[in-house]
């Protein structure tokens, strides 16, 4: 059996290499779609980190002070937060903290905070809300409060996050399928051609009693091949692709959201499985495509 | 060991074969013959379980393969050999490659398949030849390759579609020595064929077809008795071989 896989496996590589424009078309056919499929990923798995990490806000709003404001003016400024009505409590978070704060979700990246000459953050206040429309309220009418230089309310980029992250779900799936049935077919003609040079070999075999399965493993071969030079040279493109985004705007992004992106490792170490998965996928279903037609008995 | 119960086969309008009954012992050696479009091709392919029949039972070696589910076939294949009048080599394979195909397909040992593919090769008289290609072989030599293939796997049953076909006469006469040699073996032999002389010299039993009806079978009587069961003059043989 495995002496056969090696056969099976030299004829594969031979059939590639005999019908090379057809099995580069196929590659490259399966190559873009699974670049597609990338960036949708990529996208995806960063808006949904964003999302979830800014989630933990969702229920708070942040009212920025002045570096003006002195200790001694803050129970002022609590009681006009206060005054506005539906806050649950408030928390005071001085500059130190938020960047300590920032640190730490910078996880492994927290270390280009280190030598900041001086802290560029604000001292806060994280007022908790008990309604959410309470919170639409405060975070209007918490800018007229002497001192206050911003507020930010999560709860809206949460939601619209969520949209675009489904968005972003659904749009992959739909694209990825219509890629998926593309690919196969491109498989299934390469694949054709050597099923066409072997025809004659293929009803000999099933005179001899060969099963289906038997008769089909050769070509399988030569599409999972197909499917994983594809994956390879994906993951690859990926690679460099996603080592230059997170270069070039990576650190700019990072500073703006106060959230890390996802690291190029680990992001192509999932890319690589999905598209071998994917790509031997195709291969496969590719292959038995192309052969049914020869196994009607 | 094939046994065709009252089986018809129709293509569309045409007649393949029309109420066939035919009962072929076991080590029996039969000539199918007939006019082009009798249906001879369909009794093979009916056996070999390429298209189903449309009436009747068809029974072989003990078992009834009239509708058999598509993951039985290849091992009733196993059990069928096949010759063929173009030969049907693999042009790419040597001799040997050929003959231990039939047995890897079927996942047999290395070392089986050596020892087995010579003892085969050596029977049909090319041994010496094994490392050639069919392309560097006569006619003749393929066809004992072709038949050394089809009896590697020791099938119950050889089936010949026109095995002579393509050699000349004093070749053809060789091939049905070392057909006759293998049905001394045990092999029931079924061969279809239009040279009459090889029919006349052989002296075997003859089934004729036209138009998809038995209109001739040497062995006489056969047809259905009473309780319609088959009956031709000899015992039905109780074949327990399960495959
Ligand atoms: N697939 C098919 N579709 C339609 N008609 C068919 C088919 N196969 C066979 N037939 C018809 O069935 C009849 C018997 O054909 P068959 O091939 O069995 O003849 P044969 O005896 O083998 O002839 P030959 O000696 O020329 O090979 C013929 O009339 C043929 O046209
Ligand atoms: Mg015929």
């Amino acid at each position: 059996m495995f002496s056969r896989l090696g056969y099976n496996i030299r004829q594969a590589f031979a059939q590639i290499w005999r019908n090379k424009a057809m099995s580069f078309t196929a590659v490259l056919a399966i190559t873009a779609m699974m670049l597609v499929l990338g960036i949708f990923f990529v996208a995806f798995v960063n808006v949904d980190l964003f999302a979830n990490v800014i989630q933990q806000d969702y229920n708070v709003v942040e009212v920025y002070l002045d570096d003006s404001v002195a200790e001694e003016d803050l129970p002022e400024v609590e009681q006009a937060l206060t005054d506005i009505g539906g806050v649950e409590r408030l928390e005071y978070r001085s500059k130190e903290d938020a960047l300590e704060i920032m640190k730490n979700r910078w996880g492994e990246n927290g270390y280009l905070l280190d030598n900041l000459e001086t802290n560029p953050l604000p001292n806060s206040y994280l007022v908790y809300v008990t309604e959410k429309s309470d919170a639409d309220r405060l975070s209007v009418e918490a800018r007229d409060i002497p001192g206050v230089t911003d507020v930010t309310y999560y709860q809206d980029t949460v939601d619209k996050l969520s949209k675009i992250t489904h968005f972003i779900q659904i749009g992959s799936v739909v694209v990825m399928a219509f890629l998926v049935i593309v690919s196969v077919i491109v498989v299934a003609n390469t694949i054709k051609l050597t099923v066409f040079n072997r025809s004659k070999e293929i009803g000999i075999m099933k005179y001899l009693g060969a099963t289906d399965w038997f008769v089909r493993s050769p070509f399988i071969v030569e599409g999972i091949i197909i499917g994983a030079l594809a994956a390879g040279i994906s993951a690859g493109l990926m690679y460099l692709l996603y080592s230059k985004l997170t270069d070039v705007i990576g650190p700019d992004i990072l500073r703006v959201l106060s959230v890390p992106v996802v690291p190029v490792n680990y992001m192509i170490y999932n890319l690589l499985i999905i598209f071998m998965a994917l790509g031997v996928g195709i291969g496969t279903c590719g292959s038995i495509v192309s052969i049914r037609r020869f196994l009607d008995k | 060991m094939i046994l065709f119960r009252n089986v018809s086969k129709n293509f569309g309008s045409n007649v393949g074969l029309a109420n066939a009954s035919v009962h072929i012992n076991k080590g029996d050696f039969v000539f199918l013959v007939g006019p082009s479009g009798a249906g001879k091709t369909t009794f093979i392919r009916l056996i070999l379980k390429e298209i189903d029949p449309d009436k009747g039972r068809i029974t072989l070696a003990g078992k009834d393969i009239t509708h058999l589910s598509r993951r039985e076939i290849p091992a009733l294949r196993q059990k069928i050999g096949m010759v063929f009048q173009d030969f049907r080599l693999l042009e790419k394979k040597t001799v040997f490659e050929n003959v231990a195909f039939a047995m890897e397909i079927h996942n047999a040992k290395r070392r089986d398949i050596k020892k087995q593919v010579m003892y085969v090769l050596d029977l049909v008289g090319i041994a010496d030849k094994k490392d050639r290609y069919p392309n560097e072989l006569s006619a003749g030599e393929q066809q004992r390759v072709g038949i050394a293939r089809a009896i590697v796997n020791n099938p119950r049953v050889l089936i010949c579609d026109e095995p002579t076909g393509n050699l000349d006469p004093v070749t053809a006469m060789e091939i049905m020595d070392l057909l006759d040699k293998i049905n001394l073996r045990g092999t029931t032999i079924l061969m279809v064929t239009h040279a009459k002389d090889i029919v006349d010299k052989m002296n075997k039993r003859v089934v004729a077809i036209e138009n998809g009806r038995i209109v001739r079978d040497e062995e006489g009587q056969y047809g259905l008795d009473t309780e319609g069961d088959f009956y031709d003059g000899r015992d039905v043989e109780v074949d327990n071989y399960v495959f």
